[in-house]
């Protein structure tokens, strides 16, 4: 992985959309608990809101963008360790029976990818107005924690209440699962809404997030990773960087710029404008994670 | 199932995480309510109607909420007031007496497909 972490830095020299999220300049040694465990570089990919079953002007190639993508990520050169898809998943419908021959559409579309390793996360579009029943039939736990190569990977469930709590339980977990780690692990945290307030007037907020904030400020190596807002945005709270990816079913505007959240309208000269997937190099001796952004006609 | 009496209602939006609204509401009530301004706004899938009024600024103002069909929310985060609206029931939520301008408000409870679509304006004229 050396070659693919100096190929990555040589982008970012040469202006490729390469972003660098952590704690610049942290040498391995500097780290005592860092020095004892072999931490080896590795890299996933974040898919997020597609949507399925969405029709409607803002894309009228819906029944192919998630197909594309799966296309283009099993088109990278070198495949990732994971996939992370972080929420909506499928696109809400009041019809119990509806959603779940979404999820299962879903389920099989997904199932193409060459990389088997998927984590997934619901969006409330998946589990709002469900708490989660149909998503939990197919994909399972609506929040977890896993650890890969050295770093600590923990799944928030921020949708799963319609209020976009996260809830006293879940935070009780989330607490007691990180006091089992060593201080200074490198900490991923990967959910659907922003953990912050990005934009309340347009509900892109965690209600209780405040409190899930306050218990990871304890940890000095901590990234998130979200979707729900449909593009790219990087946020800092503290020391801990938030990012959101780009969505695979229609883009919208930046957070605050006109006074309703409706979808950028579809350009047909452009049809993938603003849909895309990202790669996310992770360097855990260093808690630093290089984002590569892709579209989704890539391959 | 609709909650049945003031307990009920009570508990549904202890429940929903109201609570420090509720108190903090009930601290707020203008002691004259007779010169608030009394707006009656209808929430249902997937707008408020109206979904935007004038006030007067310097007069306190109370929004009276009826919900139709799901415990929408209502959220102006420039004033800092969320409430959750439980059907079948009115909901007063006063607001702190504001400068003039434009306030905008949206429904935080995931309520269906265009639950992006609803929200609402405020506008205080001087």
């Amino acid at each position: 992985m050396k070659n693919r972490r100096e190929l990555l830095k040589l982008a970012a020299l040469g202006g490729g959309a390469v972003y660098l999220s952590g704690l610049a300049g942290q040498a391995v040694a500097a780290a005592p608990k860092a020095a004892a465990t072999p931490y080896e570089d590795f890299y996933f990919v974040q898919l997020s809101d597609s949507h399925w079953g969405f029709s409607g002007a803002p894309n009228p190639d819906a029944a192919n963008t998630l197909k594309k993508a799966v296309a283009a990520v099993n088109a990278l050169p070198e495949p990732p360790e994971f996939i992370v898809f972080t929420g909506d998943l499928t696109h809400t419908t009041d019809d119990p029976a509806e959603r779940r021959r979404r999820m299962a559409e879903f389920r099989d579309i997904v199932s193409a990818l060459k990389v088997k390793q998927v984590r997934f996360m619901p969006g409330e579009h998946d589990a709002s107005l469900d708490r989660g029943a149909a998503y939990k039939e197919f994909f399972g736990e609506t929040f977890y924690a896993f650890d890969h190569k050295g770093v600590h990977f923990i799944a928030v469930d921020n949708v799963s209440d319609p209020g976009a709590r996260i809830g006293d339980e879940q935070l009780a977990w989330m607490k007691a699962d990180l006091a089992k780690r060593p201080a200074d692990s490198p900490i991923v945290v990967l959910t659907h809404r922003p953990l912050f307030d990005l934009e309340p007037k347009w509900d892109w907020a965690t209600r209780d997030g405040a409190q899930a904030v306050d218990i990871l400020m304890q940890y000095p190596k901590v990234t998130v990773f979200y979707g729900h807002i449909h593009q790219e945005h990087h946020h800092m709270t503290g020391h801990i960087a938030h990012h959101s990816a780009k969505s695979l079913i229609f883009p919208l505007p930046a957070p605050g710029s006109q006074p309703a959240r409706t979808p950028l309208p579809w350009d047909p000269a452009q049809p993938n404008r603003g849909l895309g997937f990202r790669e996310v190099e992770a360097e855990p001796d260093t808690a630093n994670y290089r984002i590569r952004e892709f579209g989704v006609a890539r391959a | 199932m609709q909650p049945h009496n003031r307990r009920d209602w009570m508990q549904r939006a202890l429940a929903l995480g109201a609570a420090p609204f509720l108190f903090t509401a009930a601290r707020s009530v203008p002691a004259q309510t007779g010169e608030a301004q009394v707006v009656k706004i209808v929430a249902q899938r997937f707008h408020y109607t109206p979904g935007e009024f004038r006030v007067k600024a310097g007069r306190p103002v109370i929004l009276e909420f009826t919900s139709i069909d799901f415990v929408h929310g209502f959220n102006m985060p420039d004033l800092k007031v969320r409430a959750d609206l439980p059907p079948g029931f009115v909901t007063r939520v006063p607001l702190p007496i504001a400068k003039p301008g434009t306030y905008d408000f949206v429904c935080d409870n995931f309520c269906g497909d265009q639950h992006e679509e609803m929200h609402g304006r405020m506008i205080v004229q001087a």
